[in-house]
């Protein structure tokens, strides 16, 4: 089955600024394994419910409780992150100006 | 003669024949001798290794250190969350990454007593099978240095392999602990989804992730899961129940075990004929002692693999979008956040990444998503009722763990589809969430391992590893092959 793959398209999506050599590289090659797994499109799953999990789960909720394992120490943490202000990470311009 | 495995260690310990400390060092004098070849860590801790060791002697002396792994050197994937010990999961994302926290195995493999050696080298974010894709450059196969580890956790079995960690962690998403165990010629188990906590385990597909152990013997796995399983408040996913014990029913033999060949696993044209007969052998030997073979089908088996490549490059594009130079890790300035994030993704990973996020992006995508993804799922479901027959009429189900041996560096990089294979025998259990464990047999004609697999139904990890002990004692294999105290790597000098 032939894939109509947009593929700069599907690179902005993931958040990937890749050259055109290399869209052109990728696009080709998500293709062939695409038309290779869409086999499983022939298999009969007429009236098949989805597992999305191993085994059925539900919701499972606990006390939101402040403990030692479930809080990370905030100047180890900020630590890590390329540019902080303060107590904050500190990014570029979120919003193009007009 | 110099304890290697986690069991005669912990032994040579308590009987007062070793200490901790000559255990680490065993391990770093090995690792001196060995590591410029094999380069199964990333990082490898030999100041923190040696003091931890000193203070478990000192706590053994004293009377304390009444956990199972005290004072033995263990080896953890690089994929699991280390506090202040440097965590790249094999990309340059992440290279320099100090994790504020540890991973939920990782405290509970500390709590059992066990000394951290360091972080092993693996695919990035544990996506393919030769170790070949990870950012800082490939691990070799001990057996034959010229050939991979298999992967993704190549690092941890080559380690292993090699003498320089007396056990080890990995993680097995579509076979990454089996695959590299058969081609080390180590023992691999890959538990129950949910038995071991997945808290700390950098995502990669987290319906699929498992953390498990990388062994000499059955007993060693068995003991070194058993250590760091059951539930985690930390991981809504991890199994709530309480876990039978690994090494319940070690020792009972094959009699009256029915053990399911499967005809139709998917790919049994491309496994080799050393492989297969190998396999075979087992298989008739198994019947001598006692087992019920019977033919087993899972007739969806074959398109597993097809399913996986859509589950997993699907929930690796969710899990990825982490890395965007915000909290951690490389950053690319660019002139607004989406720029910078951009150029960050692009500039910080690896090909093979890149290729199973652009895929699952668009597997995910406004009108392909019920096509694609939700087709896979439907499969997964074909996929575990086939295994819910086929555990109507055995006990556990056995095929090869790889179709091949293990394969030259460079083999199958260039196209994706031959390395994808590596794990056509392994991926159905990951999809049905069971656990499987791969035991070496024997060596091919040129000297390298064979890996047998055993499944075993959800749970179902106490038989098991019954019939992987049964299965190593009638193999006789001896896993220390590649290394030779006088002379470092044996075949491994190339």
């Amino acid at each position: 089955m032939p894939i109509d793959i947009d593929i700069a398209h599907v690179a902005r999506l993931a958040r990937l600024r890749l050259s055109e050599e290399d869209l052109e590289a990728y696009g080709r090659q998500c293709r062939d394994l695409l038309e290779h797994v869409a086999r499983i499109q022939a298999l009969d799953t007429e009236g098949v419910a989805p597992t999305s999990h191993p085994f059925p789960m539900t919701n499972r909720f606990r006390e939101d409780l402040v403990t030692p394992d479930s809080v990370l120490d905030r100047g180890e943490v900020l630590a890590q992150a390329p540019s902080t202000e303060r107590e904050f990470f500190r990014v570029p311009p979120a919003l193009e100006d007009d | 003669m110099a304890p290697f495995t986690v069991m005669g260690a912990a032994r040579a310990l308590r009987g007062g024949a070793v200490t901790s400390v000559q255990l680490a060092e065993q391990v770093l004098k090995r690792a001196s001798m060995v590591e410029a070849q094999v380069h199964a860590y990333l990082t490898l801790d030999s100041d923190g290794l040696l003091q931890a060791a000193a203070e478990a002697d000192e706590a053994l002396a004293s009377g304390g250190g009444r956990g199972p792994l005290h004072g033995i050197p263990i080896a953890l994937k690089d994929n699991m969350a280390t506090r202040g010990m440097e965590t790249t999961a094999g990309s340059k994302i992440l290279a320099g990454y100090h994790p504020p926290y540890d991973a939920t195995a990782v405290v509970r493999l500390r709590r059992a007593g066990a000394l951290v050696t360091g972080k092993t080298n693996l695919d990035e974010f544990a996506m393919g099978s030769s170790t070949e894709n990870s950012a800082f450059g490939p691990t070799r196969n001990p057996w034959n240095t010229d050939r991979v580890p298999g992967g993704s956790s190549g690092g941890s079995a080559a380690a292993v392999a090699a003498g320089t960690a007396f056990g080890a962690l990995g993680s097995d998403t579509g076979g990454s602990i089996r695959q590299p165990a058969s081609l080390c010629g180590l023992v691999g188990a890959k538990p129950t989804y949910g038995a071991v906590s997945r808290y700390g385990l950098i995502a990669f597909a987290s319906s699929l992730d498992q953390i498990g152990p990388l062994t000499h013997t059955v007993e060693d796995a068995a003991v070194l899961l058993d250590a760091v399983n059951g539930p985690d408040p930390l991981d809504a996913t991890s199994y709530p129940g309480d876990l039978p014990r690994s090494d319940g029913r070690l020792g009972r033999g094959l009699e009256g075990m029915r053990v399911g060949v499967v005809s139709d696993l998917g790919g049994l044209e491309a496994v080799e004929p050393d492989v297969d007969a190998s396999f075979r052998k087992m298989v008739a030997a198994m019947e001598r002692e006692g087992a019920r073979i019977v033919d087993a089908s899972l007739p969806a088996a074959p398109h597993a693999l097809s399913a996986y490549y859509l589950i997993a490059p699907a929930e690796c594009s969710a899990n990825l979008a982490r890395f965007d130079g915000v909290r951690y890790g490389l950053r690319v300035d660019g002139a607004t956040t989406e720029e910078m994030m951009s150029r960050s993704r692009a500039e910080g990973f690896g090909p093979e990444v890149v290729r199973r996020v652009l895929m699952g992006t668009f597997a995910l995508s406004a009108g392909y998503h019920e096509a694609f993804y939700g087709q896979a799922q439907k499969v997964r479901t074909l996929i575990r009722r086939d295994f819910a027959r086929a555990y109507e009429g055995c006990d556990v189900l056995v095929s090869p763990t790889s179709p091949t041996t293990a394969f030259p560096l460079g083999d199958r990089t260039e196209d994706p589809m031959s390395m994808y294979v590596s794990d056509v025998f392994t991926i159905p259990s990951n999809l049905a969430g069971h656990p499987a464990v791969s035991v070496p047999i024997g060596l091919d004609r040129r000297e390298l391992p064979i890996g047998f697999q055993v499944m075993a139904p959800a749970l179902g990890e106490p038989v098991m590893f019954q019939a992987a002990e049964a299965v190593e004692a009638l193999a006789g294999f001896d896993t220390r092959a590649p290394y030779d105290p006088g002379f470092g790597l044996r075949g491994g000098v190339r």
